[in-house]
C-alpha cells in the first residue's frame, strides 16, 4: 500500500482523517480526565453508553449510526451523573461507584445485543462491532461529525480556558471566586461524554478509555504547562490515529481500534522512560549521578578530618585506615586521585591542596546549613 | 455601608456531613477589622466552620452575612487561603500562574488576564518575597514556599476579608514570621483575617481575637479577655496549663 493511496482511496481516507480527529479530541479532553483524577471516568462512561447503543436501535428499528451516537450519548450521560450522585449521596468511594456503574450499564447493554441477536430480522448482526470498533464503516458524514464536534470543544475550552484550570486546580477556591463550579463540571464532563461516544464506532467500548488517557498521560511527561500539554496530548492522539490506520491498512487481518490503542501505548512507554524531566531514563541517571557525587564528597571531607590533625597536609596515609569509613571504596578513591584531590602512591595516599580547599569548603557549605 | 455591619455574622449555623453534626447551632460575630484565630482540637469544624461561610458547604440550617449581606454577593470581598495539602501541587502550572488565579474573580466570566493583573500578580509575590521563583513549577517548591504562593494568591484579590485554613501547617519558623508579618500588616490596614490556628502557644503573640470551638461555639471574644485555662479546658475537655500566665 502506498502513502498515495492514503488521500486517494476514499475509506481509507476517510478512516485515516476520523482516527487522527478522534485522536486529537480524545487527547483534548483526556487531559482533562486524567488532571481531575478522573481516569477511569473514561472507561465508566465507554461502557455505560453500550445499553444507549442497543436501546436507540430496538427503538428506532434501523442500525442509523446517528440515532446511535444519539443512544449511546444519553445512556453515557445518564451513567455519568448517576456514577457523580453516588459519590455524592452515599459513603461509596469514587472507584466503587465507577465500577459498579460500569458493569451494570455493560451488563445490561450486553444482554440487550444477545436478546436483540436472537430477533427474526437478522439486518442487526453487526451492533456488537461497537465492542471493539470497526473503523472500516466510518464514512464521511461521521467524519463531518467529529469534526464539527472537535471544533465545538476546542471552542469551549479557548473561551472557558481560564475558569477550566482553575477548576481542575483548586475546585472549592473557584467556587469562592464566585464561579458556578457545577455548570463547569457539566460542560467538561459533557464533551468528554461526547468524545467518548464518538469514538465508540471506530475504537470500541471495551478501549475507548485507552484513547482518552494515554495520549494525556505521554503528553503530561513532556511539560509542565496545561496549555502545552493539551496540544502535545492532541498532536499524540492524532498521530496515534494516523500510524495506526496506516499500521492496520498495511496488514490483512489487523483491526483498526487495537491497532491505534497500541500506538498511543507506545506513545506512553516511550514518554516514561525517555521525558528529560520526569522519565524514568533519566532520573535514573541523575539518581545515580548525585549518589555517587556524595559519595565522593563523604569520603573526602572524612580524609580532610585525618588530615586537618596534621601540620603538613600533604603528608601520606595508609589506605587501609579509610577502611573504617562506610562510604568509602577504591573506586571514589581512583575518581578523586582523577579530580587531582589526592595522590595515590602505594598503598599511600596524600592530599592536594586544591582536595584540601575543595574538602574545606564542601564542609563549612555543609556545616553552616545545620546550624 | 460596611461600617455598620460586623465582617462577619453567624446565625444558628448547623452542618452536617452524614449524622453527626460537625457544626452545632453555631452563633458568632466577627467584628471588622480583627486579627483572629478559631483554636479547637481535632474534628472541632475549625475547617467546616471556614468552608460554611465561603459556601463551599451547604450548611443544613443558620445563615451567614458578609458585611450584612449573603456570601455570594460579597464574593469580592473576601479572600480565601485553604489547606496546602488540599490541591495536587503536580498540576502542571507555574508559581505566578498560581498567584494569577487570583484575579480570576474580580475579572469574571471569560475575560483573559492581561499586563495589570500579572503586575498585580508580580507585586503579591514580592510580597511573600518568592518573587525569584516565579516561573517555578509548583511541585519544586518546598511546603513552606507553596504555602506563601497560596497566601499571595489571597492578597491579589486585594479583600477586605481574609480566611485562612492553618496557613502555619508545616512550615519553618522563618516562613511563619514572614507569613505573620503580612498578616498584621493587612490588619493595619484595616483588614478582618480569620485564621485557623493550632499553635496554642503562639495566640496571644500573633491575633487579638480569639474563637473556641468544638462543634459548638465556646466562646469569642478579644484574646486579653478571654484566652485563659477556664475556655481552653472547657474547649479541649482536659484541663490545659498553657503558657499564657507565664
Amino acid at each position: 500500500m502506498g502513502l498515495s493511496e492514503f488521500f486517494t482511496d476514499y475509506t481509507l481516507r476517510n478512516i485515516t482523517l476520523g482516527t487522527s480527529i478522534l485522536g486529537a479530541i480524545c487527547g483534548m479532553l483526556g487531559s482533562f480526565a486524567v488532571l481531575r483524577k478522573q481516569s477511569l471516568l473514561g472507561d465508566a462512561i465507554s461502557h455505560a453508553a453500550l445499553p444507549g447503543i442497543a436501546l436507540a436501535f430496538l427503538i428506532t428499528g434501523v442500525k442509523d449510526a446517528n440515532f446511535i451516537l444519539i443512544g449511546a450519548l444519553i445512556s453515557g450521560l445518564v451513567g455519568t451523573f448517576w456514577i457523580k450522585g453516588i459519590v455524592k449521596r452515599t459513603r461509596l468511594k469514587s472507584d466503587t461507584a465507577l465500577g459498579l456503574i460500569l458493569s451494570l450499564f455493560f451488563g445490561f447493554g450486553m444482554l440487550l445485543l444477545t436478546f436483540i441477536q436472537k430477533m427474526p430480522n437478522a439486518n442487526q448482526a453487526g451492533l456488537d462491532k461497537y465492542l471493539f470498533g470497526q473503523a472500516a464503516t466510518l464514512m464521511e458524514e461521521d467524519v463531518w461529525v467529529m469534526a464539527i464536534v472537535t471544533g465545538i470543544s476546542l471552542l469551549v475550552l479557548l473561551l472557558f480556558w481560564k475558569e477550566l484550570k482553575l477548576l481542575l486546580f483548586d475546585p472549592d477556591y473557584t467556587k469562592t471566586l464566585g464561579f458556578n463550579t457545577r455548570f463547569l463540571d457539566i460542560l467538561i464532563t459533557t464533551f468528554i461524554v461526547l468524545a467518548i461516544v464518538l469514538g465508540l464506532q471506530t475504537v470500541g467500548v471495551v478501549l475507548m478509555s485507552a484513547m482518552l488517557l494515554a495520549p494525556a498521560a505521554a503528553a503530561r511527561q513532556w511539560t509542565n504547562s496545561l496549555g502545552v500539554m493539551i496540544v502535545l496530548a492532541s498532536i499524540f492522539g492524532a498521530f496515534s490515529g494516523v500510524f495506526g490506520t496506516a499500521i492496520s491498512a498495511s496488514q490483512d487481518n489487523l483491526s483498526t481500534g487495537p491497532v491505534i490503542v497500541l500506538v498511543a501505548a507506545a506513545f506512553v512507554i516511550v514518554s516514561f522512560i525517555f521525558s528529560p524531566e520526569r522519565g524514568l531514563l533519566f532520573r535514573e541517571i541523575r539518581f545515580r549521578r548525585n549518589r555517587r557525587e556524595l559519595h565522593l564528597k563523604k569520603t573526602l571531607t572524612f580524609m580532610y578530618h585525618i588530615v586537618k590533625e596534621h601540620d603538613n597536609i600533604s603528608r601520606p596515609h595508609a589506605i587501609r585506615i579509610l577502611n573504617n569509613f562506610q562510604g568509602y571504596t577504591r573506586k571514589t578513591l581512583n575518581k578523586l586521585e582523577d579530580e587531582r584531590f589526592v595522590r595515590i602512591e602505594g598503598n599511600q595516599w596524600s592530599m592536594t591542596q586544591e582536595g584540601f580547599n575543595e574538602a574545606e569548603s564542601i564542609y563549612n557549605q555543609l556545616g553552616n546549613k545545620n546550624d | 455601608m460596611t461600617k455598620k455591619h460586623p465582617a462577619i455574622q453567624i446565625d444558628d449555623l448547623t452542618v452536617a456531613y452524614d449524622y453527626k453534626p460537625v457544626l452545632w447551632d453555631i452563633d458568632l460575630v466577627i467584628p471588622d477589622g480583627v486579627l483572629m484565630a478559631i483554636v479547637g482540637p481535632n474534628g472541632a469544624g475549625k475547617s467546616t466552620l471556614i468552608k460554611a461561610i465561603l459556601g463551599i458547604i451547604e450548611p443544613i440550617a443558620g445563615s451567614v452575612q458578609v458585611f450584612g449581606e449573603p456570601y455570594k454577593k460579597q464574593v469580592d470581598k473576601v479572600a480565601y487561603v485553604p489547606q496546602k495539602g488540599s490541591v495536587d501541587w503536580d498540576f502542571p502550572t507555574t508559581a505566578l500562574d498560581v498567584v494569577m488565579m487570583g484575579t480570576y474573580g474580580s475579572l469574571g466570566w471569560i475575560k483573559r488576564p492581561g499586563q495589570k493583573e500579572k503586575k498585580a500578580a508580580l507585586e503579591a509575590l514580592e510580597k511573600v518575597g518568592m518573587l525569584e521563583f516565579k516561573s517555578r513549577q509548583i511541585s519544586q517548591l518546598s511546603g513552606g514556599q507553596q504555602q506563601r504562593i497560596f497566601l499571595a494568591r489571597a492578597l491579589v484579590q486585594s479583600a477586605s476579608i481574609y480566611l485562612m485554613d492553618e496557613p502555619f501547617q508545616g512550615v519553618d519558623a522563618t516562613t511563619e514570621k514572614a507569613i505573620i508579618n503580612i498578616l498584621k500588616e493587612l490588619r493595619q490596614a484595616g483588614k478582618t483575617l480569620i485564621v485557623v490556628h493550632h499553635d496554642l502557644q503562639t495566640v496571644p503573640e500573633y491575633f487579638d481575637w480569639v474563637t473556641f470551638l468544638n462543634v459548638k461555639g465556646i466562646a469569642s471574644g478579644p484574646v486579653k479577655d478571654i484566652f485563659n485555662d477556664d475556655n481552653l479546658t472547657k474547649t479541649y475537655g482536659i484541663n490545659y496549663k498553657v503558657a499564657v500566665n507565664k
